[in-house]
């Protein structure tokens, strides 16, 4: 229940003024995403390592390559990325970067599974 | 033990080519992105014929063909410039001319291949024969939209400072032309099959930029610059391509960015003339050759499906899932199949673009790009 409570929060002002003219498409995405999470609050312990994994290195590499080395997007291995807090991470996942290429995956996945992509991404070993 | 097979199997080859010729024609690759391997296809009996190995990081190859339809020029993500002879199956020359590489072109008289890089960011150009570099051409930026143009030159655009250069090589050493102000953030650019337009796809703002190549001093020419204004933006999780452009009789059609839709361009007054609604975010839109039908597949997460677009009406005719991670089609020259590749089924499956019966699956090992060597005589190819 508490997931459900942030579709009350994300409406608000606050998002919206980030993103000027991104309004409209800010509140679909926050009503697919209490879709998702009133659908992951019971699939919450259901992270699928196999299914992760594929999604970074096959469409997450779209951009950053499938060996993760970088390419439109930076480069995303380990190394590179030890500066970062998992929480970080976790969050330009989840809400993207505005003004560049990177998407929010948040219609996509749950909060729980951006989670095990930070942390995998930080655990990677070195390539 | 494999490389003694292979190259047993070359020589079997390379005698049994003396006594008959093989003939390219009807042949083509198919890259095999996680494996560093290229299929050998044959078109006219929608089969495997070998496999050749060994080319290094290929999740976003391409390639190009000599003049000849005898090598392949495969472009890899790591650098890597792998030159495969298609007659004996082998590779004869490989470098590894770059960290980080996104595509190539080959001049229009095949002796020069180009290659754009990521890191370090710009263009180098290479001896068609021998592979040893001619050119190297920084640009400071991540380079993308390359593509070969008449009278030797190669064109290509820069993702962070928004120029486009034209690289002249009719007398040498290279001549540039450098074209600033093409718009935010180009992601890939694309060449009329007449060499005459140049149309770059923007990322960081609406609408496309046109250069007139025929023009003696090029000028930026903003196509449809507000044709997202005021509409909900989408996501993007795959950037669309714009290789392979489709022209339907005398209209381009072009992936949209951030909206499900392609977009209707007259080809000669670069005006909007219609949009078509899609499944998703299109990442191909591609012409069947005569231009009667366009094929347009889809980014993550509706990847799995292709909808058919009849370029009279602009309306969907057909739609179908092959399979999960539906990547490239590739047209046979005269349009009458397409071999789709369908990256997680690990199949190629070819299709009747009439009755769009499935007419074949071939094994393939998470295939991506699929090439006929028939794009060795059209420019931008």
């Amino acid at each position: 229940m508490a997931k459900l409570g942030r579709r009350d929060r994300g409406i608000g002002p606050t998002r919206a003024d980030r993103t000027p003219g991104h309004s409209g498409w800010v509140a679909r995405t926050l009503l697919t995403t209490a879709v998702l999470a009133a659908t992951s609050a019971f699939a919450a312990d259901v992270i699928d390592p196999d299914t992760l994994k594929r999604l970074v290195h096959q469409d997450c590499g779209s951009c950053h390559g499938l060996s993760l080395k970088g390419g439109l997007g930076p480069d995303l291995r380990s190394k590179t990325l030890e500066h970062y807090d998992a929480d970080v991470l976790t969050n330009v996942i989840l809400d993207g970067i505005p003004d560049t290429a990177m998407p929010p995956w948040r219609p996509l996945i749950s909060e729980e599974e951006a989670e095990w992509i930070a942390r995998y991404l930080l655990e990677q070993e070195a390539q | 033990m494999k490389h003694f097979i292979l190259g047993l199997a070359a020589t079997l080859l390379m005698t049994t080519a003396q006594a008959e010729p093989t003939a390219t024609g009807d042949l083509g690759l198919v890259i095999e992105r996680a494996k560093g391997s290229v299929l050998l296809v044959d078109q006219s009996d929608r089969a495997a014929l070998a496999r050749i190995e060994g080319l290094g990081d290929l999740s976003h190859a391409s390639l190009v063909y000599s003049p000849d339809e005898r090598f392949a020029y495969v472009f890899g993500r790591d650098g890597g410039l792998t030159k495969v002879d298609i007659v004996t199956r082998q590779i004869v020359n490989r470098v590894v001319q770059a960290g980080n590489a996104i595509g190539g072109a080959i001049s229009d008289d095949g002796t020069l291949v180009a290659v754009s890089n990521y890191e370090p960011g710009g263009v180098r150009v290479f001896g068609a024969d021998t592979l040893e570099m001619i050119a190297d051409i920084p640009t400071d930026s991540k380079t993308i939209g390359l593509v070969d143009a008449p009278g030797r030159r190669f064109v290509f655009t820069m993702w962070d400072t928004g120029e486009t250069w034209i690289a002249d090589f009719a007398k040498g050493d290279p001549e540039i032309t450098k074209i600033p102000d093409m718009g935010k953030n180009p992601y890939d650019a694309l060449i009329t099959a007449n060499g005459r337009t140049y149309i770059t796809g923007l990322f960081g703002e609406d609408g496309l930029t046109a250069l007139d190549l025929w023009s003696d001093d090029p000028e930026p020419i903003r196509v449809l610059p507000d044709y997202g204004r005021g509409q909900e933006e989408m996501p993007v999780y795959k950037m669309p391509h714009l290789e392979g452009w489709a022209l339907t009789g005398r209209e381009f059609v072009l992936p949209a960015v951030g909206h499900h839709e392609v977009l209707w361009i007259d080809a000669d007054t670069l005006s909007e003339t219609g949009r078509t609604k899609t499944h998703g975010q299109p990442v191909f839109a591609m012409a069947r050759p005569d231009g009667r039908q366009v094929w347009v597949n889809f980014a993550h997460p509706l990847n799995d499906t292709i909808q058919v677009i009849d370029s009279v009406s602009k309306e969907i005719i057909h739609e179908f899932k092959p399979g999960p991670a539906v990547l490239h089609m590739e047209f046979t020259p005269r349009g009458h199949e397409v071999w789709i590749s369908v990256r997680d089924a690990n199949k190629v499956m070819v299709y009747d673009t009439h009755s769009f019966e499935k007419l074949r699956e071939i094994d393939a090992d998470s295939p991506s790009g699929i090439f006929f060597t028939a794009r060795a005589h059209r420019t931008g190819l």
